[in-house]
């Protein structure tokens, strides 16, 4: 580390203080940080092997709360849960989102507006959205009702109470909430490749459809790798959109892993065992977060060394 | 057509000849329009049933448009003064307030705070100063439910259980995280040697953050208080945990009335509840976009 330029120097006493003001100033966010990233982690972690039930008991256990955990079905749905709902809402929120930025792309007129709507749903809640969807989704308040209404008795659209499809409906929300998002990073991507080699690639006859799939998309890989980093990020977290949703319904079909946690620490008082969960949501986190930090790191060495 | 005179910049739905380039135009601005249309609808209708009677939502849901002579304002006052949520018959407008006396203080707070982090953390270099840097940014990525126990706990101890302080003081802990990221990478592009040369001006550590680095700030303020006002404004999680009853926020007063699926519906007012939660956000979205957008970018590829 570098030490501070060089100062004229005030009087000994003052300057010792004045040298220390930096780091005073930092010193409430330090201690906040280390009792609340540090501390706090490393406390639910110990509950997770504590022998706490409904309040905590400090004595230590052991893993079997973490063997109970993967044991009870709700926590493996859940998890398979996760795997189906992350995958299909990472992957159709990059296509969408790749879809809206190449529209945009096309030197259309009014972006601002287009762009303004995309991304709105990315500013109200997931509650809101949640809730939102939920009566349009649901056979009673929503779509299947209108159909009947316009005369289609037998319409049916009832995928919401569907054990086997409601999490789809998440999905689709899911995506219709984050899509903007994708576009406005994928858009400035495409902002930044070069001309020249679109022009090129024209030069050699070739269409844009596939200029853009062989030319100008595969050239801005990285940024669909961190988008589709923070989206896993999203999927892992989510809770308040399933709970606006369907609060985890029909029967377990639709819950995912933090709501598993909530209810456990708050409904159920097995406060070890929803520990022992909330550490299984930071292991998935560090699986995905881990590797990205370490492949960005050694991209950036590469590109030092490239550049002398 | 204007562009077809000047195209020496390459715009792609410019090449082909004058049929192709008409069709691609349509596909183009047919598919914008109908995205366009699935990103406003679902607002749209549940804005309009905001003043449609009970019974015609009843009967039809929530897909159909309000008839003119049915049409009234009435469910939009209901729903702020005297719809009942969870037993008490007031109105969102108490849980409003507790919104934005949640949200206000922290975010006011955390901004404070995330500027002088950053300010020390991109111009006082000391030794560890990366390390620490990077401790305060591991919070962005914590996941809130490992933190939800000692949470309340602390807050337990400190007795601030079931208060709006003690939801303002989680959030400006954990809310550090993100503005003093976004304020150290925004000022690392500051010139070292304008701090230099203040330095050697004899200026202290205060001055030269009120002299030089918060007339520089403003760009990344408005970010930061963007970012943190719908952060906090939408959280749910906290709000539920740390609170009950009449202090909760207004997002977890929406899950209380229109998830519990007993009793009579009252769909209109409920509507009208949901949209006014979405106010505020969205309000701050419309009239800062291009900042929203900026924070975005950067508080996620960071």
């Amino acid at each position: 580390m570098q030490s501070p330029p060089d100062v004229r120097h005030p009087p000994k006493a003052t300057r010792r203080w004045a040298d220390m003001v930096p780091q005073l100033v930092l010193a409430p966010t330090l201690i906040a940080a280390l009792v609340w990233v540090i501390g706090f982690s490393l406390w639910t972690l110990w509950i997770s092997v504590s022998q706490s039930t409904l309040l905590p008991d400090m004595a230590y256990q052991g893993f079997e709360h973490y063997a109970k955990l993967w044991g009870s079905k709700r926590w493996t749905v859940a998890y398979q849960n996760l795997f189906i709902f992350g995958s299909l809402y990472v992957v159709g929120t990059l296509i969408v989102g790749t879809l809206l930025a190449v529209l945009i792309d096309q030197r259309v007129r009014f972006e601002g507006i287009w762009r303004t709507i995309y991304l709105y749903p990315l500013a109200i809640s997931f509650i809101v959205t949640g809730t939102v969807w939920r009566w349009i989704f649901h056979p009673n308040t929503g779509v299947e009702l209108a159909l009947k209404d316009m005369g289609w008795v037998a319409a049916r659209f009832d995928w919401i109470t569907d054990r086997d499809l409601a999490l789809y409906v998440v999905v689709i929300t899911g995506i219709w909430h984050a899509s903007g998002f994708a576009m406005a990073l994928i858009l400035a991507g495409l902002r930044s490749v070069d001309g020249d080699l679109v022009k090129a690639a024209q030069i050699d006859g070739a269409s844009m459809p596939r200029i853009y799939r062989r030319v100008v998309l595969p050239t801005i890989w990285p940024i669909f790798v961190a988008v589709a980093v923070v989206l896993l990020q999203f999927a892992i977290k989510t809770y308040d959109l399933v709970v606006a949703l369907t609060q985890g319904g029909p029967g377990v079909s639709t819950t995912v892993p933090a709501i598993v946690v909530y209810d456990l620490m708050f409904q159920r008082g097995q406060i070890a065992q929803g520990a022992a969960a909330a550490v299984m949501i930071l292991v998935a986190l560090a699986l995905v977060l881990i590797p990205y930090a370490v492949w960005t790191g050694w991209q950036k060495r590469k590109e030092g060394t490239r550049h002398g | 057509m204007a562009d077809a005179t000047t195209h020496q910049e390459f715009d792609p739905l410019a090449t082909g000849g004058m049929r192709r380039r008409l069709v691609s135009k349509a596909i183009v601005y047919g598919a914008l329009g109908l995205f366009a249309l699935v990103y406003l609808t679902p607002l749209l209708i549940i804005s309009l049933n905001t003043l449609r009677p009970l019974e015609d939502i009843v009967r039809t849901g929530f897909i159909a448009l309000p008839e003119a002579e049915t049409m009234t304002l009435r469910y939009w006052g209901e729903a702020w003064g005297s719809f009942c949520i969870g037993g008490t018959c007031e109105g969102v407008s108490r849980f409003y307030k507790n919104s934005l006396m949640m949200t206000i203080p922290a975010t006011v707070l955390s901004t404070l705070f995330g500027l002088l982090n950053g300010y020390v953390l991109s111009k006082w270099r000391f030794r560890y100063d990366g390390l620490v840097f990077g401790l305060i940014t591991l919070g962005v990525f914590m996941p809130q439910q490992m933190t939800l126990l000692p949470w309340a706990f602390v807050l337990g101890k400190l007795g601030l259980s079931n208060t709006i302080g003690g939801l303002v003081f989680v959030h400006t802990v954990q809310g550090i995280s993100f503005t003093t990221l976004f304020c150290r990478n925004y000022f690392v592009s500051i010139p070292d040697d304008l701090i230099k040369a203040a330095r050697i001006d004899g200026a202290g550590f205060w001055r030269i953050f009120r002299r030089i680095i918060l007339p520089l700030s403003p760009p990344i303020v408005i970010v930061t208080v963007i970012w943190q006002f719908t952060g906090i404004w939408n959280e749910f999680l906290f709000g539920t945990v740390f609170t009950s009853g009449a202090n909760q926020p207004i997002t977890s007063a929406i899950v209380a009335f229109s998830g519990s699926g007993t009793g009579e519906r009252h769909y209109n007012v409920e509507a009208a509840a949901v949209i006014m939660a979405a106010i505020p956000p969205l309000l701050i979205y419309v009239v800062g976009g291009k900042y929203f957008v900026r924070g975005l970018t950067q508080g996620a590829v960071k």
